[in-house]
Formats: structure tokens, sequence, C-alpha cells
């Protein structure tokens, strides 16, 4: 019922901010949309914790900002050896182990590392990544497994548990 | 005024990592690797660009729609690229390796019988 009430507010917030008209009619129009599809989602069974995971919510916003500071880091990291003339890459397959519970998780994790330059998910098998990296050093680094622990931090199950 | 100078260095930041990323598609090897450039203009590249868009907009829908924008190239980008390598690597597209990190048994089980 909470996810039901959740995807309602936040399709409406999305119809009010891409139309922006504020007229009665139009906001009528809106409320039996989202309506609509809130009942629709509702009979398909969509709407679940992985589908719409309102529970990760202040853990994403601490996770967000160190991601994106690492994306940008990596970013400088590749350009500067697009640059460099002699071009001093070193391509490598690795796996690396995923400490995430539930597949949401991996996806985020997965996501992320793609999502980073210099490294990509090619697979995951049974919670092991199988990750095609730039340099030998952006293997190494992910190897450390500081962005694993920071998405199971967010992931939130092993704080439930214990 | 400061605002119109903080956009333009967003947008020209942006400009430089496209082009670098071009660039870096073109030195770059081989499959894979291209990709790794390429994710330069995915990432940064256009984020820095639509970081300028929106203080050019300042507190608008247009900034609004600016930041969904970002936030569905951050969502779809890296699933594109992790289909495009997973297709490439299981049809038996060979990365160029200096380094192979993976047991044996998986390293034999990619010579291309694919899908």
């Amino acid at each position: 019922m909470l996810h039901n009430f959740s995807l309602g507010i936040v399709l409406f917030a999305t119809w009010l901010l891409l139309s922006g008209h504020f007229e009665p009619l139009l906001i009528g129009l809106g409320i039996v949309s989202v309506a609509l599809v809130v009942y629709i989602s509702h009979r398909m069974d969509v709407i679940d914790r992985e589908g719409h995971p309102i529970h990760l919510g202040p853990r994403a916003f601490t996770y967000f900002p160190w991601l994106i500071w690492e994306i940008i880091k990596a970013n400088i990291d590749v350009a500067r050896i697009i640059l460099k003339r002699d071009m001093p890459i070193s391509p490598t397959l690795f796996f690396v182990k995923g400490g995430q519970e539930t597949e949401l998780g991996q996806v985020v994790y997965g996501n992320s590392i793609t999502l980073t330059p210099g490294t990509i998910t090619v697979d995951i098998i049974d919670g092991q990544f199988e990750i095609h990296a730039l340099t030998s050093e952006a293997a190494d680094e992910l190897e450390r497994g500081e962005m694993d622990m920071r998405v199971t931090r967010m992931e939130g199950l092993k704080e439930q548990s214990e | 005024m400061i605002a119109d100078i903080f956009s333009w260095i967003f947008i020209l930041g942006g400009c430089v990592f496209l082009v670098i990323g071009g660039v870096g598609v073109l030195r770059m090897p081989d499959l894979f690797t291209r990709m790794h450039a390429a994710s330069i203009t995915d990432t940064l590249g256009a984020g820095l660009l639509i970081l300028g868009m929106m203080i050019q907009g300042g507190f608008t829908l247009v900034t609004v729609k600016l930041f969904l924008i970002m936030l569905f190239a951050f969502f779809a980008g890296p699933t594109a690229t992790h289909a495009l390598a997973q297709a490439a690597l299981s049809m038996g597209i060979k990365p160029l390796l200096s380094q192979d990190r993976r047991p044996d048994a998986v390293q034999s089980d990619d010579k291309g019988d694919g899908l």
C-alpha cells in the first residue's frame, strides 16, 4: 500500500513538472492517468521492493555523491591515459566478489562499475562479477572492494539482521 | 554574470571531455577498450554539458527536465554498455588482454561458440 501511494506521488510529480500547466482540467487528467497507471501496475503485481525501491531512500543519498566523485576521478584517469603519447593501457579481465544479497543490490553494483570509466561489468555469475578493466591499476582498485562495501551498506540488509 | 561564467566553464569542460572521448575511441586498439573511452562521453561529457545548461536555465521547469534527462542517461548508459560487452564476449570477440586473472575453466568457455 505504501508503495502504491509513493508510486502515485512520484508519477504525479513527474506529470506536473513535465507539463508545467496548472489548470484544473490538466491536473484532473493527470490524477486520472496516475490512478489508472497505479491500478494497472498493482494488478500486474510489479510494484515491489525491486521495481520501486523506496526503502533505499536515505542511504542512496549518501551513496550517490560518493559514486559521482568516483566517476569524476575515473574520468580524469582515463582521459589522461588517452592523451598520453604511448597510451599506457593494460586491459584486464577478472572476477570480483560482490557482497550483495538481493538482485537489486547486484544491479546497483554492476551498473556502478560500468558507469565508472575504465571498468565494465561483462557478466554476473552467482554473485561473482566478471569485469573488463582498461588498466590493471583500475582492476586493483576495484579488487580493494570499497565500492562493493558501500553498495552492500546501501542495500541495508546487514544492519537489519544485526 | 557569475552564473554565466560558471555555466560556460561547465559547458566548455563538457566539450573538452567529449572531444577526449572521441579521440580515445579512435586511438584505442579494440572494441572493449574503445567502450571505456566512449564511457567518458556518457558520464562526464554529457554530465558537465547538462550541468552548464541547468545553470543557464535557473530555477525553471527547463532545469527539471534537463535533470531528468541526465538521470535517464545515467541509468540507461551502463545498461547498454553492459549489453554490448556481454554480447561481444559471448559471440566470441576476443578482447586484447595484457592480463587475464580469471580461472582457466572460464577462459576456455568463451572460445566463440556463442549463443
